[in-house]
């Protein structure tokens, strides 16, 4: 594909003088290629921003999922036409390394956004620090805890469970409120 | 290649040959440069990996401060985009020039590209400079922290970009399109593409969907 278009629009005296241009022209891509991920990747750029400032969809998480898979879309567009990415490239060993990365970052991003979603919703904040986060209504006075997990009922990792472990008494007893 | 009748290129080669088991008719020591470049890209790429989950985590903890949505203007963050996008397809045409062994148009190719980065990096900047002025430094609020991390080492990284195109237009300019001075621009292609790749995180994540919310 890339020898055939380098023949085509643009004649250029560098396939013929031989080593130096060989070992090169694999990567680079063509003309083609460019323009292609080029107009691509506008078009790709264009229509979030559009979704978004337009609002075009009444409903934000409609907007937020077709953000994020517009996004993934462009991302690949990227891979392909501007770094080249192809299943042969070094010998396998870059999209082995690619597709090792990607497992990282899918652990990384969905394990520290699981962990820390729940830790927010089952920890009440303790401390002056945190209170700015707090949501309105919801206090840390001593058998609040017990009423909120009451509230929750079916969550078993509720509010509730956290009044009954170890940590609570002395996160309490610790409050800055009683402290000089 | 030719000579390789002495034993210590014999063993270079052997030692060559060991991870390039599917491409041994063109195995080049720029090959294993290539290669090296692209893990360390994948190794940049944990970083930002780090970077956006700490943003995910704490992208809604305010303390009281301003949110996404008072903060981020996006007729900004597209011509900032725009700026990226246009010095990705530059970049991609001093590649087809050097291709092409025509160094004065991949110079004033690297050179539009430099200018299209340093753009990016001065809307940025600008940008950071507003919200600083306004109170809404990184010191503000856990989101605002992990905002300025984020985007920070992102600008950081277009900025050592332009240090290292710089030096490779010099270099380009002394001594031609080298086989080294080629290498060279291949791997600063990769960087810079990446970097791309990774702003196409940041204003889909960070700025459109934080402007949802």
């Amino acid at each position: 594909m890339s020898t055939a278009s380098h023949a085509g629009p643009h004649p250029h005296g560098a396939a013929p003088d031989g080593h130096d241009v060989h070992d090169n022209e694999e990567p680079h891509g063509s003309l083609r290629d460019y323009v292609t991920g080029f107009v691509l990747s506008v078009i790709l750029t264009a229509i979030p921003f559009w979704l978004v400032m337009a609002h075009v969809f009444k409903n934000p998480t409609v907007t937020a999922f077709s953000v994020m898979a517009l996004a993934g879309v462009q991302i690949v567009v990227h891979m392909i036409y501007f770094l080249h990415m192809t299943p042969k490239a070094e010998g396998g060993w870059n999209m082995l390394a690619l597709i090792f990365t990607l497992v990282l970052v899918t652990i990384a991003l969905s394990g520290s956004m699981w962990v820390m979603y729940h830790l927010n919703n089952n920890m009440m904040p303790t401390s002056p620090m945190t209170e700015g986060t707090m949501p309105p209504g919801t206090t840390n006075m001593p058998g609040g805890t017990m009423t909120e997990g009451d509230k929750v009922g079916g969550n078993t990792m509720g509010p509730g469970d956290m009044g009954g472990m170890k940590m609570a008494p002395p996160a309490s007893a610790r409050d800055p409120r009683t402290m000089p | 290649m030719s000579s390789s009748s002495s034993s210590g290129a014999l063993a270079a080669d052997q030692h060559a040959r060991a991870f390039h088991l599917a491409s041994e008719d063109e195995h080049h020591p720029e090959n294993g440069t290539m290669l090296g470049f692209w893990i360390y890209l994948m190794s940049d790429c944990l970083i930002f990996a780090a970077l956006f989950a700490t943003y995910a985590v704490l992208g809604t903890s305010y303390a009281g401060g301003p949110s996404q949505a008072e903060l981020f203007k996006l007729p900004t963050v597209a011509l900032n985009t725009s700026m990226l996008l246009l010095s990705s397809i530059t970049y991609g045409f001093a590649m087809l020039a050097m291709a092409k062994g025509n160094r004065g148009a991949t110079l004033i190719w690297l050179g539009i590209t430099g200018l299209f980065g340093a753009a990016f990096v001065g809307l940025e900047l600008q940008e950071f400079g507003e919200l600083i002025r306004d109170g809404a430094g990184p010191q503000r609020s856990a989101f605002l922290s992990s905002f300025f991390a984020l985007v920070g080492t992102h600008g950081l990284h277009v900025s050592v970009g332009i240090v290292w195109l710089i030096t490779l237009m010099v270099q380009v300019g002394r001594k031609g399109l080298i086989q080294a001075n080629r290498r060279r621009l291949m791997c600063l292609s990769l960087f810079w593409h990446f970097l791309d790749v990774i702003w196409i995180g940041v204003f889909s994540f960070v700025y459109l969907i934080g402007v949802l919310r």
